[in-house]
């Protein structure tokens, strides 16, 4: 029999409620705390979870390095497009009333920061996993059995 | 002024945000970037691109004094402020300029001197330490600078551990690298920390308004500048909090080192400028007495000892490392005196070394890159294998001690001239010897390339291998530029002059603040 | 004795920073040095946390009945601090100040310095690994005596 069957089962059952509590602290940063920085980090940490139950393998194929690196790089360049794009909007570098100059209820700040955090997200989770996956890919010293 | 005309409007108006904003962008995209030809393109015209803006905004501060740019539109002290003016403007040219030659000369040198799979990422970690540089020298908020100092040294770590397919101690060089530098970047959080607890605000020029008003004597404020000073002193290879530094330039990559040599240590003495002169002021006690004994004195002490040392390393690149711990001894030791004059002579010597040391490690790279010289020792020769190369390296060496007709003479005069004001004789007797020093060190491996046969390699002398022009161009712009800084210093000397203005005017009170 | 008692806070942050610059300085096993660096690290976060702390303080966060309160100020007078970007909830943040709210400043600051932590702590343990595929080992005196031998094989080749 595997002897990580009640880890696995657990893990299982898990996984995706970690995933939605990454979303729900993402959206919920728009009115409380939370936001990119958390949800990055708690999103990874469920991919890191099924990676330590089921292997890295498993979890490369479910999320494969390459998109991890382009994660990084989306990220970055969602936080900083919005900065060029104020800046296209006649606005200084990330003023985001460029988005809707005309609300009163600052839907501009609104949006910008929404786009921002996602881009934030973005990049936290893909480093985390990469840090992750550049330790966990070097060969093990320790077998299975041996612990 | 007929040259700012050229420039675009919004090239000046949103300059301090370009300038950081488009190598950080770019930086990234070439991390995806699998051609190291595009990136190396990428690096080196991004490089060009905010040497144009810088140049930009030089001139803008010429003619028309300081810019404010306000992020995200939230005016300072809500927001995050850049700032630049007659002091960090020189910086950001001079960190661009010397970006732009060490990137064309990191074309053949990465070739050789990292592995193929690496280099395309090697070039987005260059780009973001440029971005550091750039970030912490343009931007008007303290903690900002943290963040960029930061952005700026993890990338370093990572480019001084690349060296590794050279020589493995290019990995411990590293990481002795990361403990030291992340326990300066710490220090200076904390200094940070106690900063904004005395004043609430973190915008520079706020914090220096809060602290005129009133909490001068407050021991938190002190204990913040204690923070700070050791903090950045670590960066910027302070004696003697140097440790980190013979190693990451013995042992990272040629174009890495000369690169580091020519802006990283400049861009944290900038910073230690900017917060012991306008954000604390020089004239509480406290201050005062800190630049005189601390400053100045461990400046002293660096000039001697440093300059000891390197007489007696065996690697050339060691040589060169410890030489310039010395000679940020120099630029403290000017700093500390706290007057106008010694303030110009630091400033002037913080550029003239860029560019002399710049050269001068470079020209080195070139002779690893053609016969694998690390060694002093090894060096026999080298005026007849490599003439161009040796002559560059001599016209630097001859800088460095400070030859008459040479940039380093011209800030070494500057700096006698401001101790004799001072009544620091003594001073202007440890400049004379330490002189003497670094005719030994430069003299021993001039003696070696001119006086000496190459070495014999199976029977016949080594034959000549000049180094390639993508290394000798950078490396002669610089050695012709130490020149022409020492024949005609106006141009150099009228900048530090403002730049020292700046500073002995005491605290930046925000005069233009709100920016209505 | 009362005051340390009365700052408590400090007493920790200068009793974990202290232990971290120890072992950063004392232990020669690289990743014992990174742990002692990261817990130096960590005593700046807690700095940085409470400092922000005020005595009765709130979480900082506008609820609705802020905002209408903020609203019917910005009607009845006029803002003089700086002009920022969001009008209403600036109105509303001076309406607001009669609650005391803690100030979240600090713990944005540290949640950037927690990440260069991250970013530090992962470059570093990165080194240590291919220290230890280049040398075999990651105990620094062991390190220096393998680099000390090659250097002496050097002199003599």
């Amino acid at each position: 029999m595997n002897p990580h069957l009640i880890l696995r089962v657990v893990a299982k059952f898990l996984i995706p409620f970690i995933a939605l509590f990454a979303f729900y602290v993402q959206f919920h940063g728009d009115f409380g705390p939370g936001g990119g920085f958390q949800a990055g980090v708690i999103f990874a940490a469920a991919i890191i979870l099924y990676a330590l139950i089921f292997g890295i393998d498993a979890a490369k194929r479910v999320i494969p390095p390459s998109w991890v690196r382009i994660g990084m790089t989306l990220g970055v360049l969602l936080y900083g497009g919005t900065g060029v794009a104020t800046w296209f909007l006649g606005g200084e570098f990330l003023n985001y009333t460029m988005f809707a100059p005309e609300s009163h209820h600052a839907a501009g700040q609104h949006w910008g920061i929404f786009t921002v955090e996602l881009g934030v997200l973005c990049t936290v989770a893909s480093a985390m996993l990469a840090i992750f996956y550049a330790f966990a890919s070097r060969l093990p010293d320790l077998s299975d059995e041996d612990w | 002024m007929g040259l700012l005309s050229y420039f675009p409007e919004w090239v000046l108006t949103h300059g301090p945000a370009l300038i950081v904003v488009l190598p950080l962008l770019l930086a990234v995209i070439t991390a995806l970037n699998p051609s190291e030809k595009l990136a190396w393109l990428t690096a080196w015209l991004t490089a060009l691109f905010c040497g144009v803006v810088a140049l930009g905004l030089l001139l803008q501060v010429i003619s028309h004094g300081a810019i404010d740019y306000a992020m995200g539109g939230w005016q300072p002290p809500i927001g995050i402020a850049y700032h630049v003016d007659a002091l960090n403007a020189p910086i950001l040219l001079l960190v661009c300029v010397i970006a732009i030659l060490v990137t064309l000369y990191a074309l053949p040198s990465v070739v050789a001197e990292v592995e193929p799979k690496k280099r395309a990422p090697f070039y987005a970690a260059f780009m973001l330490a440029f971005t550091g540089l750039l970030g912490m020298v343009v931007t008007g908020d303290a903690f900002n600078v943290f963040v960029f100092l930061e952005v700026s040294s993890i990338s370093t770590y990572v480019l001084v551990a690349m060296g590794a397919s050279r020589d493995r101690r290019a990995l411990t060089s590293a990481y002795n690298y990361l403990i030291l530098g992340s326990i300066g970047a710490t220090f200076f959080v904390i200094g940070l920390g106690f900063l904004y607890m005395q004043t609430g605000t973190l915008n520079m020029m706020d914090i220096a308004r809060v602290l005129q008003e009133g909490g001068v004597d407050s021991r938190v404020t002190q204990l913040a500048f204690a923070f700070i000073v050791i903090g950045l002193g670590l960066k910027l290879a302070m004696f003697p909090l140097h440790m980190w530094l013979p190693g990451a330039y013995a042992y990272a990559p040629s174009f890495v080192t000369a690169f580091l040599a020519a802006t990283a240590t400049k861009a944290a003495l900038y910073l230690l400028l900017r917060f012991v002169f306008t954000i604390f002021d020089p004239s509480w006690s406290f201050v005062t007495s800190a630049l005189m004994y601390l400053v100045a004195g461990l400046g002293i002490l660096g000039m001697i000892a440093a300059s000891l040392q390197a007489i007696f390393q065996n690697d050339i690149r060691r040589v060169l490392a410890f030489s310039s711990v010395a000679q940020v001894g120099y630029m403290l030791l000017g700093i500390g005196m706290a007057t106008t004059l010694g303030l110009t002579a630091g400033y002037l010597h913080m550029i003239n070394h860029a560019v002399m040391k710049g050269a001068l490690f470079l020209a080195v790279g070139a002779m690893w890159y053609r016969f694998g010289i690390t060694q002093v020792r090894d060096m026999r020769g080298l005026f007849k294998t490599m003439p161009w190369t040796m002559s560059a390296f001599t016209i630097a060496g001859l800088s460095l001690i400070g030859v008459p007709g040479t940039a380093g003479f011209v800030s070494k005069l500057a700096l006698v001239r401001a101790a004799a004001e001072n009544g620091w004789w003594w001073a202007v007797g440890v400049i004379v010897v330490t002189s003497v020093l670094a005719i030994i060190y430069i003299g021993r491996m001039i003696e070696q390339a001119f006086f000496y046969d190459p070495p014999l390699k199976d029977g016949v002398p080594l034959a000549k291998n000049e180094a390639p022009f993508m290394m000798l161009i950078p490396m002669w712009i610089l050695a012709i530029a130490g020149l022409w800084f020492g024949i005609d210093a106006e141009w150099t000397t009228s900048l530090a002059r403002s730049a020292a203005n700046v500073l002995s005017h005491g605290p930046i009170l925000p005069t233009t603040m709100g920016g209505h | 004795m009362s005051t340390i008692f009365e700052h408590y806070n400090y007493a920790i942050i200068i009793i974990l920073m202290m232990t971290g610059l120890y072992v950063v300085f004392a232990s020669g096993n690289m990743i014992k040095k990174l742990v002692g660096l990261s817990v130096f690290q960590t005593s700046v976060f807690l700095l940085y946390i409470s400092m922000g702390k005020i005595t009765g303080g709130q979480p900082p966060i506008l609820t609705k009945a802020d905002m209408e309160a903020g609203a019917k100020a910005a009607a009845s007078h006029a803002s003089d601090i700086s002009h920022g970007a969001a009008g209403v909830s600036e109105h509303a943040l001076q309406s607001a100040s009669e609650t005391i709210y803690s100030n979240p400043l600090p713990h944005v600051l540290i949640l950037t310095a927690i990440v260069v932590g991250v970013a530090t702590l992962a470059i570093g343990l990165a080194l240590v690994v291919r220290t230890r595929e280049a040398y075999g080992t990651i105990e620094e005196a062991e390190i220096d005596q393998l680099d000390y031998q090659r250097n002496q094989e050097g002199e003599g080749a």
